[in-house]
Protein backbone atom coordinates (compact mmCIF):
# COMPACT_ATOMS: atom_id res chain seq x y z
CA UNK A 1 0.00 0.00 0.00
CA UNK A 2 2.81 2.38 0.93
CA UNK A 3 4.77 1.28 -2.14
CA UNK A 4 1.71 1.80 -4.33
CA UNK A 5 1.20 5.27 -2.88
CA UNK A 6 4.87 6.14 -3.50
CA UNK A 7 4.52 4.97 -7.11
CA UNK A 8 1.35 7.05 -7.56
CA UNK A 9 3.13 10.16 -6.23
CA UNK A 10 6.02 9.62 -8.68
CA UNK A 11 3.74 9.05 -11.69
CA UNK A 12 1.77 12.17 -10.77
CA UNK A 13 5.09 14.04 -10.59
CA UNK A 14 5.86 12.90 -14.13
CA UNK A 15 2.45 14.18 -15.29
CA UNK A 16 3.10 17.49 -13.55
CA UNK A 17 6.51 17.87 -15.24
CA UNK A 18 4.95 17.13 -18.65
CA UNK A 19 2.26 19.74 -17.95
CA UNK A 20 4.93 22.30 -16.97
CA UNK A 21 6.84 21.63 -20.20
CA UNK A 22 3.70 22.01 -22.32
CA UNK A 23 2.52 25.19 -20.56
CA UNK A 24 6.02 26.75 -20.64
CA UNK A 25 6.49 26.12 -24.37
CA UNK A 26 2.99 27.45 -25.13
CA UNK A 27 3.73 30.66 -23.19
CA UNK A 28 7.16 31.09 -24.82
CA UNK A 29 5.60 30.81 -28.25
CA UNK A 30 3.05 33.51 -27.39
CA UNK A 31 5.14 35.99 -25.41
CA UNK A 32 7.10 38.62 -27.29
CA UNK A 33 9.47 39.76 -24.53
CA UNK A 34 12.49 37.86 -23.23
CA UNK A 35 11.25 37.72 -19.63
CA UNK A 36 10.81 34.04 -18.61
CA UNK A 37 7.07 34.34 -17.98
CA UNK A 38 6.38 30.59 -18.30
CA UNK A 39 8.12 29.58 -15.05
CA UNK A 40 6.41 32.44 -13.19
CA UNK A 41 2.92 31.40 -14.36
CA UNK A 42 3.62 27.72 -13.66
CA UNK A 43 4.91 28.38 -10.14
CA UNK A 44 2.17 30.83 -9.14
CA UNK A 45 -0.62 28.59 -10.47
CA UNK A 46 0.94 25.48 -8.89
CA UNK A 47 1.28 27.23 -5.52
CA UNK A 48 -2.39 28.28 -5.71
CA UNK A 49 -3.50 24.70 -6.41
CA UNK A 50 -1.32 23.22 -3.63
CA UNK A 51 -2.62 25.81 -1.15
CA UNK A 52 -6.19 25.01 -2.22
CA UNK A 53 -5.58 21.25 -1.81
CA UNK A 54 -4.14 21.66 1.69
CA UNK A 55 -7.11 23.84 2.63
CA UNK A 56 -9.57 21.27 1.26
CA UNK A 57 -7.82 18.45 3.15
CA UNK A 58 -7.81 20.43 6.40
CA UNK A 59 -11.46 21.30 5.81
CA UNK A 60 -12.24 17.59 5.53
CA UNK A 61 -13.37 17.77 1.89
CA UNK A 62 -10.50 15.63 0.55
CA UNK A 63 -8.48 12.82 2.13
CA UNK A 64 -4.75 13.16 2.84
CA UNK A 65 -3.96 10.79 -0.03
CA UNK A 66 -5.07 13.45 -2.52
CA UNK A 67 -2.70 15.96 -0.98
CA UNK A 68 0.14 13.47 -1.48
CA UNK A 69 -0.68 12.47 -5.05
CA UNK A 70 -1.95 15.76 -6.51
CA UNK A 71 0.02 18.04 -4.16
CA UNK A 72 3.41 16.45 -3.42
CA UNK A 73 3.37 14.52 -6.70
CA UNK A 74 1.70 16.49 -9.45
CA UNK A 75 2.11 20.08 -8.19
CA UNK A 76 5.61 19.25 -6.92
CA UNK A 77 6.56 18.04 -10.39
CA UNK A 78 4.68 20.88 -12.10
CA UNK A 79 6.36 23.71 -10.19
CA UNK A 80 10.12 24.10 -10.23
CA UNK A 81 12.77 25.94 -8.29
CA UNK A 82 15.89 25.06 -10.27
CA UNK A 83 14.76 26.73 -13.51
CA UNK A 84 13.48 29.78 -11.60
CA UNK A 85 16.90 30.20 -9.92
CA UNK A 86 18.75 29.72 -13.18
CA UNK A 87 16.59 32.30 -14.96
CA UNK A 88 17.03 34.79 -12.11
CA UNK A 89 20.80 34.38 -12.40
CA UNK A 90 20.66 34.92 -16.18
CA UNK A 91 18.64 38.14 -15.65
CA UNK A 92 21.24 39.30 -13.09
CA UNK A 93 24.04 38.54 -15.55
CA UNK A 94 22.22 40.60 -18.20
CA UNK A 95 21.98 43.44 -15.62
CA UNK A 96 18.20 43.42 -15.84
CA UNK A 97 17.89 44.21 -12.13
CA UNK A 98 14.13 44.77 -11.98
CA UNK A 99 13.35 41.64 -13.97
CA UNK A 100 15.74 39.65 -11.73
CA UNK A 101 14.11 41.05 -8.57
CA UNK A 102 10.66 40.16 -9.90
CA UNK A 103 11.80 36.66 -10.84
CA UNK A 104 13.45 36.17 -7.44
CA UNK A 105 11.65 38.08 -4.68
CA UNK A 106 8.52 38.86 -6.72
CA UNK A 107 7.96 35.19 -7.51
CA UNK A 108 8.41 34.27 -3.85
CA UNK A 109 5.87 36.90 -2.75
CA UNK A 110 3.37 36.02 -5.51
CA UNK A 111 3.62 32.26 -4.94
CA UNK A 112 3.28 32.65 -1.16
CA UNK A 113 0.27 34.94 -1.66
CA UNK A 114 -1.27 32.49 -4.17
CA UNK A 115 -0.73 29.59 -1.73
CA UNK A 116 -2.30 31.60 1.12
CA UNK A 117 -5.27 32.56 -1.09
CA UNK A 118 -5.75 28.97 -2.23
CA UNK A 119 -5.52 27.74 1.34
CA UNK A 120 -8.07 30.29 2.58
CA UNK A 121 -10.42 29.35 -0.28
CA UNK A 122 -10.00 25.63 0.46
CA UNK A 123 -10.77 26.03 4.15
CA UNK A 124 -13.75 28.25 3.34
CA UNK A 125 -15.16 25.71 0.87
CA UNK B 1 8.91 47.26 -0.49
CA UNK B 2 8.65 43.89 -2.16
CA UNK B 3 4.96 44.44 -2.83
CA UNK B 4 5.84 47.43 -5.01
CA UNK B 5 7.99 45.40 -7.36
CA UNK B 6 5.24 43.61 -9.31
CA UNK B 7 3.41 46.91 -9.78
CA UNK B 8 6.51 48.52 -11.26
CA UNK B 9 7.24 45.44 -13.37
CA UNK B 10 5.50 46.27 -16.61
CA UNK B 11 6.88 49.72 -17.16
CA UNK B 12 10.36 48.80 -16.04
CA UNK B 13 10.48 45.76 -18.28
CA UNK B 14 9.20 47.75 -21.21
CA UNK B 15 11.76 50.44 -20.60
CA UNK B 16 14.46 47.82 -20.37
CA UNK B 17 13.44 46.29 -23.66
CA UNK B 18 13.37 49.67 -25.41
CA UNK B 19 17.08 50.16 -24.81
CA UNK B 20 17.88 47.07 -26.85
CA UNK B 21 17.30 46.21 -30.49
CA UNK B 22 13.66 45.16 -30.87
CA UNK B 23 13.50 41.36 -30.54
CA UNK B 24 10.72 41.25 -33.13
CA UNK B 25 13.19 42.45 -35.78
CA UNK B 26 15.25 39.32 -35.34
CA UNK B 27 14.38 36.07 -37.13
CA UNK B 28 13.62 33.90 -34.09
CA UNK B 29 12.56 36.76 -31.89
CA UNK B 30 15.97 36.75 -30.22
CA UNK B 31 17.77 40.07 -30.24
CA UNK B 32 21.51 40.31 -30.46
CA UNK B 33 21.98 41.76 -27.01
CA UNK B 34 25.62 42.68 -26.93
CA UNK B 35 26.89 42.25 -30.44
CA UNK B 36 28.79 39.10 -29.53
CA UNK B 37 27.86 36.23 -31.82
CA UNK B 38 28.85 33.48 -29.37
CA UNK B 39 26.91 35.08 -26.59
CA UNK B 40 23.88 35.43 -28.80
CA UNK B 41 24.01 31.80 -29.80
CA UNK B 42 24.33 30.85 -26.12
CA UNK B 43 21.25 32.81 -25.14
CA UNK B 44 19.40 31.48 -28.16
CA UNK B 45 20.12 27.84 -27.37
CA UNK B 46 19.06 28.32 -23.78
CA UNK B 47 15.80 30.07 -24.45
CA UNK B 48 14.51 28.62 -27.70
CA UNK B 49 11.49 26.49 -26.82
CA UNK B 50 11.63 22.80 -27.65
CA UNK B 51 9.05 21.24 -29.91
CA UNK B 52 6.19 19.69 -27.93
CA UNK B 53 6.36 16.25 -29.56
CA UNK B 54 5.05 13.12 -27.89
CA UNK B 55 8.63 11.88 -27.50
CA UNK B 56 9.73 15.11 -25.78
CA UNK B 57 6.71 15.14 -23.46
CA UNK B 58 7.33 11.47 -22.57
CA UNK B 59 11.00 12.22 -21.89
CA UNK B 60 10.09 15.10 -19.55
CA UNK B 61 7.41 12.99 -17.83
CA UNK B 62 9.81 10.07 -17.23
CA UNK B 63 12.43 12.44 -15.82
CA UNK B 64 9.80 14.20 -13.73
CA UNK B 65 8.72 10.89 -12.17
CA UNK B 66 12.34 10.10 -11.24
CA UNK B 67 12.91 13.59 -9.82
CA UNK B 68 9.67 13.39 -7.81
CA UNK B 69 10.72 9.98 -6.41
CA UNK B 70 14.05 11.45 -5.25
CA UNK B 71 12.37 14.51 -3.70
CA UNK B 72 9.58 12.56 -1.99
CA UNK B 73 12.04 9.94 -0.76
CA UNK B 74 14.27 12.60 0.76
CA UNK B 75 11.36 14.32 2.55
CA UNK B 76 10.45 10.93 4.10
CA UNK B 77 13.94 10.35 5.52
CA UNK B 78 14.64 14.00 6.42
CA UNK B 79 11.72 15.47 8.41
CA UNK B 80 11.44 19.24 9.13
CA UNK B 81 13.74 20.57 11.87
CA UNK B 82 12.23 23.20 14.20
CA UNK B 83 9.47 23.77 11.66
CA UNK B 84 11.91 24.44 8.82
CA UNK B 85 11.50 22.04 5.86
CA UNK B 86 15.20 21.19 5.54
CA UNK B 87 14.64 18.42 2.95
CA UNK B 88 12.86 20.79 0.53
CA UNK B 89 15.51 23.48 1.08
CA UNK B 90 18.28 20.94 0.39
CA UNK B 91 16.46 19.58 -2.67
CA UNK B 92 15.97 23.05 -4.15
CA UNK B 93 19.55 24.21 -3.57
CA UNK B 94 21.06 20.95 -4.83
CA UNK B 95 18.75 21.00 -7.88
CA UNK B 96 19.75 24.60 -8.68
CA UNK B 97 23.47 23.66 -8.57
CA UNK B 98 22.93 20.62 -10.79
CA UNK B 99 20.79 22.52 -13.33
CA UNK B 100 23.44 25.26 -13.63
CA UNK B 101 26.09 22.56 -14.10
CA UNK B 102 24.05 20.63 -16.67
CA UNK B 103 23.00 23.62 -18.78
CA UNK B 104 26.55 25.02 -18.85
CA UNK B 105 28.02 21.67 -19.90
CA UNK B 106 25.37 21.33 -22.63
CA UNK B 107 25.85 24.91 -23.89
CA UNK B 108 29.61 24.42 -24.03
CA UNK B 109 29.06 21.21 -25.97
CA UNK B 110 27.27 22.93 -28.84
CA UNK B 111 23.85 24.02 -30.02
CA UNK B 112 20.68 22.72 -28.38
CA UNK B 113 19.57 19.86 -30.64
CA UNK B 114 19.66 16.10 -30.95
CA UNK B 115 21.21 14.31 -27.99
CA UNK B 116 22.02 17.54 -26.13
CA UNK B 117 18.39 18.64 -26.30
CA UNK B 118 17.20 15.22 -25.12
CA UNK B 119 19.61 15.43 -22.16
CA UNK B 120 18.39 18.95 -21.35
CA UNK B 121 14.74 17.87 -21.48
CA UNK B 122 15.17 14.54 -19.69
CA UNK B 123 17.60 15.58 -16.95
CA UNK B 124 17.03 19.35 -16.74
CA UNK B 125 13.32 19.92 -17.41
CA UNK B 126 12.35 16.40 -16.26
CA UNK B 127 14.49 15.09 -13.39
CA UNK B 128 15.72 18.40 -11.89
CA UNK B 129 12.44 20.19 -12.64
CA UNK B 130 10.50 17.42 -10.87
CA UNK B 131 13.10 17.14 -8.09
CA UNK B 132 12.91 20.81 -7.15
CA UNK B 133 9.60 22.46 -6.26
CA UNK B 134 8.15 25.89 -5.70
CA UNK B 135 4.63 25.03 -4.57
CA UNK B 136 5.85 23.35 -1.37
CA UNK B 137 8.21 26.26 -0.74
CA UNK B 138 5.20 28.60 -1.01
CA UNK B 139 2.83 26.58 1.20
CA UNK B 140 5.54 25.88 3.80
CA UNK B 141 6.23 29.60 3.79
CA UNK B 142 2.53 30.33 4.51
CA UNK B 143 2.54 27.80 7.37
CA UNK B 144 5.75 29.31 8.79
CA UNK B 145 4.43 32.86 8.41
CA UNK B 146 1.43 31.99 10.59
CA UNK B 147 3.63 30.81 13.46
CA UNK B 148 7.11 32.32 13.00
CA UNK B 149 6.95 35.26 10.53
CA UNK B 150 10.67 36.06 10.84
CA UNK B 151 11.61 32.44 10.11
CA UNK B 152 9.28 32.49 7.07
CA UNK B 153 11.02 35.56 5.64
CA UNK B 154 14.46 34.07 6.33
CA UNK B 155 13.48 30.70 4.82
CA UNK B 156 11.89 32.20 1.70
CA UNK B 157 14.47 34.89 0.97
CA UNK B 158 17.32 32.58 2.00
CA UNK B 159 16.20 29.86 -0.41
CA UNK B 160 15.77 32.32 -3.31
CA UNK B 161 19.13 34.06 -2.78
CA UNK B 162 21.09 30.85 -2.11
CA UNK B 163 19.28 29.33 -5.13
CA UNK B 164 20.63 31.99 -7.49
CA UNK B 165 24.10 31.59 -5.95
CA UNK B 166 23.76 27.81 -6.35
CA UNK B 167 23.01 28.20 -10.08
CA UNK B 168 26.14 30.33 -10.39
CA UNK B 169 28.13 27.72 -8.45
CA UNK B 170 26.90 24.99 -10.81
CA UNK B 171 27.93 27.05 -13.85
CA UNK B 172 31.34 27.72 -12.29
CA UNK B 173 31.78 24.01 -11.52
CA UNK B 174 31.07 23.19 -15.16
CA UNK B 175 33.57 25.85 -16.23
CA UNK B 176 36.27 24.36 -14.01
CA UNK B 177 35.61 20.87 -15.29
CA UNK B 178 35.55 21.90 -18.95
CA UNK B 179 38.15 24.66 -19.15
CA UNK B 180 41.02 24.26 -16.69
CA UNK B 181 43.12 26.73 -18.72
CA UNK B 182 40.52 29.47 -18.47
CA UNK B 183 40.14 28.88 -14.75
CA UNK B 184 43.76 29.71 -13.95
CA UNK B 185 43.41 32.93 -15.92
CA UNK B 186 40.02 34.30 -14.91
CA UNK B 187 38.86 32.74 -11.63
CA UNK B 188 41.91 33.64 -9.59
CA UNK B 189 40.86 34.81 -6.11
Amino acid sequence: MIALQFLAVCLAGGLGAALRFTVDVAIRQRSTGSYPLGTMIVNVSGSLVLGLLIGLVLGGVLSHGWQLIIGTGMMGGYTTFSTASYETLRLLEDRRWWAAAINGIGMLVLCTAAAAGGYALGVWL
Amino acid sequence: MTEEIPAAAGSELDGDRDTRPAPADQPDGHGNRDGDGDREREIDSRTRPAHVSLANVALVAAGGAVGTALRYGLTLVLPPRLGVPVAIAAVNILGAILLGLLLEVLVEGGIDEGRRRRLRLGIGTGILGGFTTYSTLATDNVALALTHPAVAVAYGLGTVIIGAAASLAGIALAGRALRPAVRSRSVRP
